[in-house]
């Protein structure tokens, strides 16, 4: 997804490890360009040996349609990551994407249904803020991110070194999902989606609220509207809203869901209640907001009937299936409307119509003349510039790299984001690579005591102007790193201190008898040097800290007194002073 | 510190690297047992019961005791046995651990009017299912208020001289009346949602991480460790394949400290058994035109017994046969079990893939075999048909719609009472409704670890000490022959009683430190021995949310150019690093050598028992030099004295 939306697919590697973020595939294109290419990690054979782990963000087809096809075609046995609901809903759309293309389209060499399920055994479930262990080094955390059912952020950490990824996701919450969260976890690298890159968007309230009033007014007219959306996700949303629409106007006209997937589609929901929002997972003991009153089945054949209706129909990009027919049929009444809710990828037929072309060439070099009235609501679930600003400000990345978008939009959300929170940002192109130096820091085992003593001399608040310097010995044995103290260092390793002293005489004429002399000596140093701990021992001794000094006189004169003065290789220059 | 005297219903505190952590929240309900049922109806039996008054007649209590079939109960809305509120100041907890919905219900009694300012972990499950049990209970005591309460009775004096069991019942001053919806949601909006294997850090210095028990919905085992120490909390876990996700026994190894509670109650009973017994019993009083109680929580172990029955009712032929689920949560309850996929066990998983709900009670409902109810009051009274099934709280059978079938149902042979809650014995639920002719089936299950699980366990995670309630360090009083009730471990289990205080056997020796890659790059090792390698490492500690590390020590900033010299110069010191400790000997002919290189050639090498000394003759210096020492004795010459020092040094490892 390097500076383009669509087969979503991010190689990382992070401290010796490789993970396969997002196995997508691109709803524009009908050739080798569909899937990510993968002899970039390989040339020929499996993948096994160069990934440590997939990772699926969530289950629309930009991000694991090409999972069966790495899996099984190109071969990968490790690890597959995705939340539950991902897990259960991805298979399905994964086989109704296969039957359109090799059953409708007619190709081969393709996946199979077996391939999918094959490649389904190879998953393992994620759950929310789990953190799972993928080996010894390398973990994972989800978090929620609310763009679908299941849709989730993870946070990738090799040692102390970490990225989230955020797959899709967004910042305000909707009739359905909740907003995304993350804590501060101060990634190396964050890599954001930025298909709203340049665009704030309005309050959900008026995106709403003109949604309906379109849909309303063509009704009154008599009209038909047809909605193109994906079975799950957006549809779901659309279908909360117009329910409690109808049910407040009190409106006749049907609404129709097609596919046999809605069904399932409403069902999932209902079991996965837990990874809605806060609103629904409140009430839906009372009233399940995913049991519709007024939605009900679509049939071929209703396509035909007179008079208005609202039609949700797959895939919701127009490029193949029932929405495309029903389009196809509906294009010539300029009564008729067509309501696109999400991003139409470039080459489908949805983006075409969004542009404003009006004649479109359809397969067997027929035209199809667009009669009816086009418009485009951003109801997909995607964070503006705004709420990917405000994921930053969340996690708090020392880096920021940009996927899932158009290159000129992220070059602007690029620079936004250099001057705002001064850090740098990259937006690699497909097949290019980015590298992000990291800085860690050295994890070490420092022993108790040491640490404690230092503590506590520290007093107990750091002083910033009067740094304390802490000193340690730092142990290296295979793998561990200890930091102890030097004595400690010694004892552990067997080895003995060895001693070095100086001394040095002095000699001064004084006429006191020795005791006395090394009294004069040891009151003088006092008023001298404060601040020292200075000892007058009983063996007749002065200690200046660790410094000894004799008195002794010599032997031929009496006045002459000799003064030792003994110091052990430690000990500062202090003695200079003396 | 141990704070509660059962074993299944924990609540301990952890004193543990300056955090104070509760583990669980168990609310002790068998005293309930000393009370009077509360009859939802008027119940003209209850209220003729003959008051109390002592043989003597000295005593005269008859307002608040009454006598029932030999046995005397209170008189008064049901209390609860507390965990121990003066042990430690409640206050001082930060955080608070739950392990699953049926340990936590005494959190009312300690998050509130206690000062605590502190966080509670729980999973969703958890916190939504135990939320649900407290509102039960809430609801049962508040639908019946009981305009007296009784007092007089727990005076010391008085209560000594009543019969048992009231007179041994301890603590019952302590003993509270049930909390208020308010009190439940402010207790539970301090909880902070978990999951599994998720990290929590406190306070950077520890971190906590719940792990899969195997037991209930959401139910966990906790790991409470720092970078060198591991605590392990297992509470109430399971290896039975039932309704929840397998318990994770892995994550426990390595730990220093097990703490062991919430071990099955029934050790002799094999709960599958029990299961088995259940249907067959069930299905006979029905054949003979009777009707089936069963007494129990609304969470839980239904959920098992409502999936045997689904595959039991069509073979035992049953089909027609209503079942009824009565409580003020049935509802939520059943709905509540379906959407915890994330938190089933792998076979109910795949079913929501399909997608199918994971528990079979969502058929039966549809199919109307089984229906719900708030209460006895409403629908059910019209809807009601016998023979019939009756799932209903609360297994005291003090409180509760139960009550009203008790009264309903106990007077004929017909009809059944089946007991599968393991926390209250059957026999001492039963005596308040004596003489009873309605048959009693005891069929406990209880699908906690039991002994030999136990023991299984312990020895494949191998913590170094275990710490657990003195009842499981000796077989149960009723049994005392059976050694193979209790737990023997090498070395001993630590045990524990209510109101003692443990002190675990930790040493901790080492913390965790980071060096900052600035200071790492400067650090200079040297292999002192094969595979070992020093580095001295001077550097400014910073120590921040109780984690710490390591910089570089800033280089002084440049002296401004003032006429204060002297302040300079007294900074210094502090900065300064001292000399390195030395060690290694210094070999006579090498040191020679160097001597000579160094232009001092006139050196007399004397021999002593520890050494050798050298008198350099023209520089009048001597130098002992010892297997551990060397001492340079010299006059006032520095520039002698350092380079004496530097050769000296070249021949000795620093640290």
């Amino acid at each position: 997804a390097g500076q383009d939306v669509g087969r979503s697919c991010i190689l990382v590697s992070i401290g010796g490890k490789n993970i396969m973020l997002d196995c997508g595939m691109h709803m524009g294109y009908n050739d080798d360009r569909r899937f990510p290419d993968f002899s970039y990690i390989t040339q020929n054979g499996r993948l096994t040996d160069f990934l440590d782990c997939v990772i699926i963000s969530h289950f629309h087809l930009d991000h694991c349609g090409a999972l069966p096809y790495m899996s099984e075609m190109v071969g990968y046995d490790g690890p597959i990551y995705m939340t539950h609901p991902t897990k259960a809903i991805c298979p399905i759309l994964l086989e109704d994407f296969r039957k359109i293309t090799v059953d409708k389209k007619g190709e081969t060499n393709f996946f199979t249904s077996q391939m999918i399920k094959d490649c389904m055994k190879k998953v393992v479930p994620l759950n929310l803020h789990q953190t799972v262990q993928v080996d010894d080094e390398l973990e994972i955390k989800a978090y929620y991110a609310g763009h679908v059912l299941g849709a989730a952020m993870v946070h990738i950490k090799v040692g102390s070194e970490s990225v989230v990824y955020t797959g899709d996701y967004n910042m305000t919450p909707d009739r359905h999902l909740g907003a995304a969260w993350i804590d501060k976890c101060r990634p190396d690298i964050l890599i954001s989606e930025s298909t709203y890159a340049t665009t704030i968007r309005d309050s959900k309230r008026c995106r709403e609220r003109d949604f309906l009033k379109k849909v309303h007014e063509t009704i009154e007219r008599g009209g038909k509207v047809l909605i193109p959306v994906f079975a799950l996700g957006r549809a779901q949303e659309l279908c909360i809203l117009l329910e409690t629409f109808w049910e407040r106007m009190n409106l006749k006209a049907p609404i129709y869901f097609s596919t046999g997937l809605t069904e399932k589609a409403n069902h999932y929901y209902k079991l996965f209640i837990t990874w809605t929002n806060q609103k629904i997972r409140k009430t839906f003991v009372q009233r399940n907001m995913f049991e519709f009153k007024h939605i009900k089945a679509f049939d071929r054949s209703y396509a035909d009937n007179p008079g208005p209706m609202v039609v949700f129909a797959t895939p919701g990009m127009l490029h193949a299936g029932q929405s495309l027919q029903i389009f196809k049929k509906w294009a010539g009444n300029e009564k008729n409307m067509v309501i696109m809710p999400g991003y139409c990828v470039q080459g489908t037929i949805g983006h075409k119509i969004l542009n404003g072309q009006r004649k479109l060439e359809m397969e067997g070099r027929s035209t199809l003349d667009v009669k009816l009235q086009v418009e485009y609501m951003s109801f997909s679930a995607h964070a503006d510039a705004k709420g990917i600003m405000q994921l930053i400000r969340m996690a708090e990345p020392r880096n920021m790299l940009l996927v899932h978008g158009e290159a000129v939009k992220m070059e602007f959300l690029k620079g936004k984001i250099e001057q705002e929170f001064s850090i740098d940002c990259y937006m690699p192109a497909n097949g290019e690579t980015a590298t992000v130096t990291t800085n860690p820091s050295v994890p070490v085992d420092i022993s108790l005591n040491l640490l404690k003593r230092e503590m506590a001399l520290g007093g107990p608040l750091p002083d910033p102007k009067k740094p304390r310097t802490m000193h340690g010995t730092l142990i290296m044995k295979e793998n561990s790193l200890k930091l102890v103290s030097s004595e400690q260092a010694l004892k552990e390793l067997g080895l003995n201190e060895h001693q070095l002293r100086f001394t040095c005489r002095v000699q001064l004429q004084d006429p006191h008898s020795d005791p006395d002399t090394l009294h004069r000596i040891y009151t003088h140093l006092k008023s001298v040097l404060k601040g020292y701990t200075i000892q007058h021992l009983p063996d007749g001794t002065v200690m200046v800290e660790s410094i000894v000094i004799k008195v002794s006189s010599s032997a031929e004169d009496p006045n002459t007194k000799v003064l030792l003065l003994s110091w052990s290789y430690q000990v500062k220059r202090c003695h200079r002073q003396l | 510190y141990c704070l509660s005297g059962h074993p299944t219903l924990p609540c301990n505190v952890l004193k543990f690297k300056s955090t104070t952590i509760m583990l669980d929240c168990g609310l002790d309900t068998t005293s309930v047992l000393n009370f009077l049922p509360l009859p939802l109806v008027h119940s003209p039996r209850l209220s003729k019961l003959p008051g109390w008054v002592s043989k003597d007649g000295t005593i005269n209590l008859e307002k608040e005791l009454k006598e029932c079939a030999g046995r005397v109960f209170v008189d008064s809305q049901p209390e609860f046995c507390l965990p121990e509120r003066e042990l430690l100041d409640l206050s001082t907890i930060d955080v608070i651990l739950i392990s699953n919905y049926h340990c936590m219900m005494a959190l009312p009694y300690i998050t509130e009017h206690t000062g605590f300012t502190g966080t509670v972990y729980a999973t969703e499950p958890t916190l939504q299912i135990g939320r649900l049990l407290m509102e039960e209970l809430v609801n049962f005591m508040e639908r019946v208020p009981k305009a007296q309460s009784a007092t007089c009775w727990k005076n010391k004096e008085m209560q000594r001289m009543l019969p048992g069991p009231l007179k041994d019942a301890v603590d019952v001053w302590t003993w509270k009346r049930c909390y208020s919806m308010q009190e439940v949601n402010s207790a539970l909006s301090k909880v902070q949602l978990v999951g599994y294997s998720q990290k929590v850090e406190l306070f950077g210095a520890v971190q906590i991480s719940p792990l899969s028990s195997g037991y209930s919905l959401g139910s966990s085992n906790w790991i409470i460790q720092s970078h060198h120490e591991k605590v392990s909390y297992v509470s109430g876990s399971s290896l039975l394949t039932t309704h929840p996700q397998p318990m994770d026994q892995s994550s426990l190894k390595n730990s220093d400290v097990l703490i062991l509670t919430g071990l099955t109650q029934m050790p002799t009973a094999n709960p599958d058994g029990m299961l088995g017994e259940f249907c067959s019993n069930l299905a006979m009083t029905i054949r003979a035109g009777g009707n089936v109680l069963v007494p129990c929580y609304s969470s839980g172990v239904i959920y098992d017994l409502l999936e045997c029955l689904y595959q039991f009712i069509e073979s035992a032929n049953l089909g027609t046969t209503p079942f009824y689920f009565i409580s003020p949560v049935a509802n939520s309850s059943l709905e509540f079990s379906q959407i915890f996929a994330e938190w089933l066990c792998h076979n109910k998983q795949s079913k929501v893939y399909l997608p199918e709900p994971p528990f079979p009670h969502a058929e039966l409902i549809q199919t109307n075999k089984l229906k719900h109810y708030p209460s006895i009051h409403g629908d059910f009274s019209s809807e009601f048909r016998q023979p019939c099934v009756v799932f209903t709280g609360h297994p005291s059978l003090r409180f509760g719609d139960v009550v009203h079938f008790m009264e309903l149902w106990g007077k004929s042979s017909l009809n059944t009472i089946i007991f599968t809650e393991p926390d209250f014995s059957y026999l001492d639920a039963l005596a308040p409704y004596q003489p009873l002719a309605m048959k009693c089936v005891y069929c406990p299950i209880d699908t906690r670890l039991n002994f030999h699980q136990v023991s299984k366990l312990l020895k494949e995670v191998q913590p170094l000490h275990v710490v657990c309630p003195e009842q499981y360090t000796q077989p149960p009083v009723t049994q005392s022959h059976r050694s193979d009730l209790m737990l023997e471990l090498q070395p001993p289990p630590m045990p524990y009683r209510r109101c003692s205080v443990l002190n675990l056997p930790f040493r901790r020796r080492y913390e965790r430190v980071y060096i900052l890659p600035e200071l790492a790059n400067s650090l200079v090792p040297s292999e002192i021995k094969p595979g070992i390698s020093l580095a001295t490492v001077s550097a400014v500690l910073h120590s921040k949310d109780n984690k710490h590390t390591l910089q570089s020590v800033p280089k002084p900033p440049p002296v401004p150019p003032s006429k204060k010299r002297k302040r300079v110069i007294e900074e210094p010191p502090v900065m300064l690093a001292p000399k390195p400790l030395l060690s290694g000997a210094v070999p006579l002919e090498a040191f020679l050598a160097t001597l000579q290189k160094h232009g001092i050639t006139e050196v007399k090498v004397e021999e002593t028992a520890d050494g050798h000394i050298l008198h350099l003759q023209a520089e009048d210096t001597l130098i002992q030099l010892e297997e551990d020492g060397t001492h340079i004795v010299c006059d006032n010459n520095e520039p002698l004295r350092t380079k004496l020092r530097d050769l000296v040094l070249r021949f000795l490892q620093k640290l």
